[in-house]
């Protein structure tokens, strides 16, 4: 890891340390300033002198969100749709990236050409065309309405980062499976799925973010409160009550916590997605 | 909105509406806006992003090194609308960065930070600097450790410093990494919307109007379904001539 120069010189160590503590306190600021508000009386929000360490430590901002069905109903929500757009994207994707990685066809490279220019169409400009569509298909303010237009978004990442997982497992693999007289469905869940499964967690996980974190969408194809996922949820309470803030903070804190746990847990393969974004192709 | 999604008798008009977007004052300023937030967007993420790559990849103990690493990553982990509530609250005229300038003296009295027009846009660029400069540092720092030892060994023994070191051997094997980043970063940027319409909604005024808030009200505040088309087309096109970039790029390699 540590390349060119094995032994640091003390100055450029301490340098390198004050550098790095300046990188902590820029990073983790924000996060430590959101944890902080949302443990301590609506009161003390912007007491003066202002202390990282509430004066009274309290978790009543929690208490009142789980104590609220029309607070608890947005986590619900975006919880049933990042999880059903994920598993939907990682089947879908499944099936496209093998026939990709393992068939040639006509169009294959016009197709995959226009998959990775699909990833830069900017959402703002399929606002109007999907809204128009969900409310003539009745489908305006349902969990459809998301799941649809999410998987519109998610697939071509999906499908590309699949891909390209396959191509680098050997086509041998697939031949010892065809010759024992198995399907090729039976191929891909039996043989090339679990092997691969390293690089499908990694595409679940960035799925699983992006439908998390959508918001235009969100706002654009939902109506009622019934149906608002938790960065909607925080727009609406932000109209509503502007002043109650260690609350929105606990909802904020709520609302990162699952990106933020599996973060943690998964981090090796969250990193990998990341820069396969970029790097492979 | 009855007459536009179920219109039965559409009547055509050409290109009017584009003309029409096209002229008007508030969506030249929106593409500026959206140019200036897109290119220093980008331009800081890199430079932030090779920084703390840098930084990780110095010779430091490597328990520190993976706990720095989640803690520098974090800014990538929140929602759009979560980071636009707690830097509402930090930038708060009460709030702590307020409190902190006038305590060592910087600012006399209370900066309105996101409803000045002067400020405005530009703290919005650095929370959006701050929420992304992640993406690259990742990327950045896999490309650093991919860099072949030999290389830094042998230039060493040619005599070039470590700021030889850094432009002639590191910078050339990032460019790849680089150049993708950069495009794809400044063709998301350029599509910002959360951030800026849970901030300040595109004003005060509409000193942070940018293309997609700009579009946003013509759809659903002023039901201008025709105009507001016309406008999302010129974003896609914009869109198109970036991507066009980074396809290419993308085959290159």
């Amino acid at each position: 890891m540590t390349h060119s120069i094995k032994k640091q010189s003390m100055g450029r160590k301490i340098v390198t340390y004050f550098f790095l503590l300046l990188g902590v306190v820029f990073a983790a600021f924000p996060v430590v300033w959101l944890i902080s508000m949302s443990m301590r009386p609506n009161g003390e929000v912007f007491a003066t002198p202002p202390s990282v360490i509430p004066k009274v430590l309290t978790l009543g901002a929690y208490a009142k969100i789980f104590a609220s069905p029309e607070k608890i109903r947005f986590f619900i929500n975006s919880y049933v749709v990042a999880l059903i757009v994920t598993a939907c994207t990682l089947f879908i994707a499944m099936l496209t990236a093998y026939s990709f990685s393992r068939f040639t066809f006509k169009g294959k490279k016009l197709i995959n050409m226009l998959i990775i220019g699909t990833q830069t169409v900017p959402p703002i400009s399929l606002m109007i065309p999907y809204f128009g569509m969900m409310v003539a298909y009745r489908l305006y303010d349902t969990y459809f309405a998301l799941i649809f237009t999410y998987l519109a978004l998610t697939l071509p990442y999906a499908i590309l980062m699949m891909t390209g997982f396959f191509n680098t497992l050997p086509k041998a693999l697939d031949e010892a499976v065809l010759i024992d007289g198995g399907s090729r469905l039976l191929t891909l869940f039996r043989v090339i799925v679990p092997i691969s499964l390293p690089g499908i967690v990694s595409t679940g996980l960035y799925t699983f973010l992006l439908s998390w974190n959508e918001f235009l969408f969100a706002l654009t194809l939902t109506k009622s409160n019934e149906m608002a996922t938790v960065p909607i949820g925080i727009q609406l309470l932000m109209g509503q009550h502007t002043y109650e803030w260690n609350e929105m903070m606990a909802m904020s804190f709520l609302g990162s916590l699952p990106i933020m746990i599996l973060f943690l847990i998964f981090q090796r393969y969250f990193l990998a997605g990341m820069s396969a974004g970029s790097v492979k192709s | 909105m009855d007459n536009v999604i179920t219109n039965p008798d559409p009547q055509f008009v050409g290109l009017a509406h584009y003309k029409e977007v096209l002229s008007d004052a508030i969506f030249r300023s929106s593409v500026l806006h959206t140019l200036f937030f897109a290119f220093f967007s980008v331009l800081f993420h890199l430079i932030l992003g090779m920084l703390f790559a840098n930084l990780l990849n110095a010779d430091i103990n490597p328990s520190l090194r993976a706990v720095l690493r989640v803690i520098f990553i974090f800014p990538w982990l929140f929602t759009p609308a979560i980071i636009a509530i707690i830097w509402r609250l930090i930038l708060d005229p009460l709030g702590i960065v307020n409190y902190i300038l006038a305590s060592i003296g910087a600012i006399s009295g209370v900066v309105e930070w996101l409803s000045n027009e002067k400020t405005a846009l530009l703290v919005l660029t650095f929370i959006n600097i701050w929420n992304g400069y992640p993406f690259y540092m990742v990327s950045l720092l896999a490309g650093l450790q991919g860099v072949p030892n030999q290389q830094y060994e042998a230039a060493l023994i040619d005599g070039a410093n470590g700021r030889q070191r850094f432009l002639f051997i590191t910078i050339p094997h990032l460019m790849p990494i680089i150049l993708s980043l950069s495009i794809l970063d400044f063709i998301w940027t350029m599509q910002v919307f959360p951030l800026i319409w849970m901030t300040t909604g595109g004003g005060p005024g509409h000193a942070t109007e940018v293309m997609a808030t700009y579009t946003y009200k013509l759809t659903f505040l002023q039901f201008e379904f025709s105009k507001a088309s016309a406008s999302a087309m010129v974003i896609l096109l914009l869109s198109m001539l970036m991507s066009i970039f980074y396809v290419r790029q993308q085959r290159i390699r």
